[in-house]
């Protein structure tokens, strides 16, 4: 007789996905530019930006459904800053890679794509990269697709909705007249926008268990990156001119006693809208 | 100095974003070129080169991400001769040729510009942050060529009355594993009336219209018989209750239509550097010490809830 063996589901693999987060100052908060420098100041505490919430959200769902693996955040931050990344840790995330470096300051889009693509490559075998498309105080919007060419990686970026099956991972991608569905073989960037998934709330367990998860810290040469491609020197711009921008004034302000509408009716008669 | 302006299509015409750079370029430049990938590059020379192109580098990009392939061909035509500033707009697929060739190039990238300025040899890019408060120049140290992303809307589009430009074929092109992104489906989803960046009257919709299903009743009526488009702050966006494509403001889109009606907005910095442009604010909500009355025309104190709908029925007893 023959012996009984186990099937062994290939497609139910561990899946390892590296999700991209920036430590930000609240954006309630008014911005300032340091006046030695005019860059952003990016001094006391720092939160998680709420877009690179979407992509955590997605990386949980995603290894979920894999039935197995696990999330690992990938940040940089010129001051050891962890606040952001426990709310991340928190939300399920297993561990982290904090790239941490004074010689980091004013780094551009490109030096952060080398660095995050370096703290990756030290994360150990990933299968996805997920990114928000933007951060919300830099907004460059180019980090993406810089990590996954530094990476030889290829990248779908705009993603609306994120499938993953047999390998391949398969994307509804944002164009300017509705969207294209586009996939590509793993290991591969996917850069999600915001409202793609809704972000769990950390539970009590969840921020309790944050304090322990490991947060691997190390510098920018522990990645093998000089201080020439990083930070104020691997930039190559500088801003030369601060101002204001042309004020705009408030006009006519009307409390609504039910009538409101027809001074809008009657605006937009002056406009010739209508 | 030599610019490329990296050309995007709309159907088989120039995308209006690409006009608006070439018209940019003939002002700063002696010598403007095109970069094109995608289809039916013979049918775009003419207002390519009407717009200020002498020559249309142009490949098929087929099913492969346009950007991906638009950032191979980059590399290959600046190996064999390159610009002194390359430039693109501000969009999906101008995004990735632009973060690309970055790396392919090893070169620094200036987005979200609203303003370029040429002195001498000096390329200078103007941005605007803290909510179109404050305005700064950044300038290029380093070796050219630049690369530079332009928010369109930054710049009028106008004729320059040339003939069309010569089309250049690039060879094939080596993206590597990137190329195997492939576009398997395109989706044209259906629009009623303008697109929201060229629309004369933006109606939005932020938190304060109380619900996802309070967007189409609200803001899409409302545009609607105004023959406008919808948008949306962020906070909706972030919310789930209407897609990113629909997002005005510094991570979305610009717009600067006639008219722009803000219900329930509040008017964060984000949402206000994207329709401060606009000819003419009105604003509805509910909160008087909104930020958004700041900038209003026209600011009705009131709820978006009773105030809209009345709008509605008066706006349609007219028709």
């Amino acid at each position: 007789m023959k012996p009984v063996t186990g099937i062994i589901d290939r497609s139910q693999e561990p899946m390892h996905v590296a999700v991209c987060v920036k430590q930000i100052p609240d954006p309630a908060m008014p911005g300032e530019l340091d006046p030695g420098t005019n860059t952003l100041k990016r001094e006391g505490k720092l939160i998680l930006d709420e877009s690179d919430s979407y992509g955590v959200e997605m990386a949980l769902q995603l290894v979920d459904k894999a039935g197995s693996g696990e999330v690992t955040l990938v940040s940089m931050a010129p001051n050891n800053e962890v606040s952001g990344l426990r709310t991340a840790l928190a939300m399920g995330a297993a561990k982290a890679v904090l790239v941490s470096d004074p010689a980091l300051a004013g780094s551009d889009a490109l030096s952060t794509a080398k660095v995050l693509a370096k703290a990756i490559e030290r994360a150990g075998d990933v299968d996805l990269v997920l990114t928000a498309t933007e951060s919300t105080d830099g907004y460059t919007g180019t980090v993406p697709a810089q990590i996954a060419e530094l990476l030889g990686w290829p990248s779908l970026t705009f993603a609306k909705h994120v499938d993953i099956a047999d390998g391949k991972v398969t994307i509804q991608r944002q164009t300017e007249a509705g969207y294209d569905v586009v996939s590509a073989s793993l290991p591969a960037v996917v850069s999600v926008t915001a409202g793609v998934v809704e972000p769990r709330y950390p539970s009590f367990k969840g921020i309790m268990a944050a304090k322990n998860k490991p947060v691997d810290q190390c510098t920018a040469s522990d990645l093998g990156l000089g201080a020439d491609q990083v930070g104020w020197a691997g930039a190559r711009q500088t801003i030369v001119s601060v101002g204001a921008a042309p004020a705009r004034e408030a006009g006519e302000k009307v409390e609504d006693d039910g009538s409101a509408h027809e001074r809008v009716v009657q605006f937009l008669e002056q406009l010739k809208v209508i | 100095m030599r610019v490329w302006v990296y050309a995007e299509a709309e159907g088989d015409k120039p995308a209006t974003s690409t006009l608006e750079l070439l018209t940019k370029a003939r002002e700063i430049a002696d010598t403007v070129e095109a970069v094109y990938v995608g289809p039916n590059a013979e049918a775009l020379a003419g207002p390519l080169g009407e717009y200020g192109a002498t020559t249309v580098h142009a490949v098929d990009n087929g099913d492969t991400l346009a950007g991906v392939v638009g950032a191979a061909a980059l590399a290959s035509l600046v190996a064999s001769g390159a610009p002194d500033l390359i430039l693109f707009a501000q969009t999906y697929d101008g995004r990735d040729a632009l973060a690309r060739l970055s790396v392919k190039l090893d070169r620094p990238v200036l987005t979200n510009g609203l303003g370029l300025t040429v002195d001498g040899d000096k390329v200078r890019v103007g941005t605007a942050i803290f909510g179109g408060n404050t305005l700064i120049e950044t300038e290029f140290e380093g070796e050219k060529p630049y690369l530079v992303a332009i928010r369109p809307k930054s710049f009028a589009a106008e004729s320059g009355g040339g003939g069309a430009a010569t089309v250049a074929a690039i060879g094939d092109v080596d993206a590597g594993r990137a190329a195997e992104a492939k576009v398997s489906e395109r989706h044209v989803e259906e629009r009623e009336g303008p697109k929201l960046e060229d629309a004369t009257v933006v109606v939005s919709g932020g938190r304060g219209i109380g619900g996802a299903e309070n967007y189409e009743p609200l803001v899409e009526q409302l545009a609607k018989l105004l023959g406008g488009a919808s948008g949306a702050s962020r906070a909706i966006v972030d919310a789930g209750w209407v897609p990113y494509s629909k997002q005005v403001g510094q991570t979305g889109k610009t717009v600067k239509p006639k008219v722009y009606i803000a219900l329930g907005i509040s008017g964060a910095t984000q949402h206000l550097v994207g329709m401060k442009g606009s000819d003419n604010i009105i604003a509805v909500n509910k909160d008087g010490e909104a930020p958004i009355f700041g900038i209003a025309d026209l600011g009705v104190v009131g709820d978006v809830h009773k105030v809209v709908p009345k709008l509605i029925e008066t706006l349609k007893a007219r028709h």
